[in-house]
């Protein structure tokens, strides 16, 4: 097993949708990231002025990093957090990649004449436990991306996932009918790295939180 | 279900290989000793147990419960952890002998997994109780004996957070005012969703200054200054005496010469309903899991109907082991005595005294092995009694 450095601090960073609001956000709080950091395909990146080592990983892996200590800390979707459902601190919201957790189905769909109800889902543990506490027996589905052709070829009525703009939904046709919760991007925090290194993370908590607070008063 | 290889073992369960049971070997020793020392009486209690006695009364949630039935149908438990054993015994065996009781163990414990299957269903753990002690020198005993254990273990890096889980129930019904409520906050901090205390504190119709005051505590964390700082905010009797109990502890420690590797975290919930007093989690450098955990838990010897005050700790010897990361090396038995039957008495009286004398002596048929010198090349000293004559020949 690799250990990590005891001196930099691993921060475990989602690719994609999230990527470039929280690094904005990590420079706003006066963290001298590298400039490659906009271009590379590495997956880990040191920079030793911010005292940091940066990974960059799947979102959906992020907390699996982190609970296990390899990162200390982490930026997670709280779509993720749900859905995973590992044992970290969720210390901050960090108010980015705003969207929210829908249902979704064919404009078609007569919930009444739906016999045996299937949901398809990128999220089966987090559809699961919501159907259940609707109280309605459903069957869950999990797919692993393009959620939204499902109703369309008939291998689910209903889809649970995440809208941020809903474009994708409409121009594949489909209407949301519920909305679950709002999501946002979250500051995690492994909890023995919470206590060992709690100098270093307060201050990038404290950090993050004046940068965070800031833009809500703008 | 797919049909099993043969190789296979049911999930979670882990074999012990000869290198690290010698690890784990020295540092059970090295803190039974400890402990031991301390005044601690080693018992041992049965890997079954009754589901509805010892079972559910233990600290571990049911889905992580193995459950079995004996022939009468009960439902039996493999014990989840070794406090709720202890509780029952010193509730009814013990019930009459002197208090304090100071009591150790070493035993494995079973907790279902499901989770990728990775995490271990069965670990040892290592840990004492000090039942009928309410007092700051006891839960200070228990912190003390913790660390001196993990020292003794072998492992330098580490740290102990130290909470009181009175003083979270006191200052969130001072400020909330109904059990359910402290409930909904107390399994925010469970959970360590501090995002999703903070939006609930937000919800809460409340003056500004107590929703100050709640989010106050979520930052109560660090030195022993840290007391003072929530004594300010603390307002009922229950909670000032709760911080009282904790600078009286501060002070016991501080007499122990511990104070380095403490941090007092006043928001510390490792459980939702378990714990009454001080409760404290052990943590190393470079392992993201807990090594081992403990507190007071003044309501559970009631529940055998003998309430009396408790606290202690306990070690789980995995994470010890892989926070201590020794290299294991292939163990090396000192000598080897490979002989023919011709030779055998001779060899076997050379064994014997080598034996006496301290030494590990593995005696091999020279029929038995394949290729003599691959095994042979195991052991530090491999002597030969072979042929019908002639003296004992040395190699190596």
């Amino acid at each position: 097993m690799m250990t990590p450095d005891s001196k930099l601090l691993t921060v475990a960073m989602p690719k994609g949708r999230i990527f470039d609001e929280a690094v904005a956000l990590l420079r706003k709080a006066d963290y001298p990231l590298p400039p490659e950091f906009d271009e590379s395909r590495k997956l880990i990146i040191d920079s030793p002025e911010a005292g940091m080592r940066f990974i960059l990983a799947k979102p959906m892996d992020v907390p699996t990093y982190v609970e296990h200590g390899v990162a200390d800390v982490g930026v997670a979707g709280k779509d993720v957090l749900l859905e995973e459902k590992r044992d970290v601190y969720e210390v901050l919201d960090l108010k980015i990649s705003a969207c929210y957790m829908a249902v979704a189905a064919l404009p078609t769909y007569n919930p009444k004449a739906d016999i045996a109800p299937k949901i398809a889902s990128k999220y089966p543990n987090l559809a699961s436990s919501y159907f259940r506490e609707q109280g309605e027996q459903v069957e869950i589905i999990k797919l692993n991306g393009s959620i939204e052709l499902a109703p369309i070829i008939g291998l689910a009525d209903r889809i649970v996932d995440i809208v941020s703009t809903g474009r994708t939904l409409k121009e594949n046709g489909l209407v949301e009918i519920e909305t679950m919760m709002p999501i946002t991007s979250r500051f995690i925090v492994n909890p023995v790295s919470y206590r060992t290194k709690s100098e270093q993370i307060d201050d990038m908590v404290e950090r993050i939180a004046a940068v965070v607070e800031g833009e809500k008063n703008q | 279900m797919t049909k099993l290889f043969m190789f296979e073992k049911p999930v979670g369960m882990k074999d012990t290989l000869p290198e690290l049971y010698q690890l784990k070997k020295e540092v059970k020793d090295a803190i039974a000793k400890e402990v031991t020392q301390w005044g601690y009486a080693a018992i041992e209690t049965p890997t079954l147990e009754y589901y509805e006695t010892v079972g559910s009364v233990s600290a571990i949630t049911d889905q992580q419960l193995f459950k079995l039935l004996d022939q009468e149908g009960n439902t039996l438990v493999l014990r989840p952890d070794m406090t709720a054993p202890i509780a029952r015994i010193s509730a009814s065996t013990l019930k009459n002998t002197q208090r304090p009781l100071r009591l150790t163990y070493d035993a494995p414990v079973f907790r279902s997994q499901q989770r990728e299957g990775g995490k271990p269903a069965e670990f040892e753990q290592i840990g004492v109780e000090l039942i009928g002690d309410g007092s700051n020198s006891a839960d200070g005993e228990v912190i003390a004996l913790m660390m001196s254990s993990i020292e003794k273990a072998g492992l330098e890096n580490y740290q102990i957070a130290v909470g009181h889980i009175g003083f979270v129930n006191a200052y969130l019904f001072e400020i909330l005012g109904n059990e359910a409520r402290v409930e909904v906050f107390r399994r925010y901090l469970f959970e360590k969703n501090y995002v999703g205390f903070r939006k609930e504190v937000d919800q809460l119709p409340l003056s500004s200054i107590d929703q100050r005051r709640l989010k106050e505590l979520l930052t109560l964390k660090g030195g022993p200054d840290i007391i003072n700082k929530a004594r300010q905010l603390a307002e009922s009797e229950p909670t000032i005496k709760s911080l009282q109990q904790l600078e009286q502890l501060i002070e016991v420690l501080e007499a122990y010469n511990l104070k380095d590797n403490i941090l007092l975290d006043l928001n510390l919930v490792m459980h939702i309903s378990y714990y009454t007093g001080v409760v404290f989690e052990a943590y190393s450098e470079g392992l993201g899991f807990p090594i081992g955990s403990g507190g007071r838990y003044d309501g559970l010897l009631e529940k055998f109907h003998d309430p009396e005050p408790a606290t202690g700790f306990g070690l789980r010897l995995d994470r010890l082991t892989e926070a201590l990361g020794k290299t294991k090396e292939a163990i090396r038995n000192d000598m080897c005595i490979i002989f023919s039957n011709e030779r055998r008495k001779e060899a076997m009286e050379k064994a014997k005294q080598w034996r006496e004398e301290g030494h590990t002596v593995v005696m091999q048929d020279l029929i038995g092995i394949s290729d003599v010198d691959a095994y042979s090349a195991q052991f530090n000293n491999v002597t030969y009694f072979v042929g019908s004559n002639g003296n004992g020949g040395h190699a190596k």
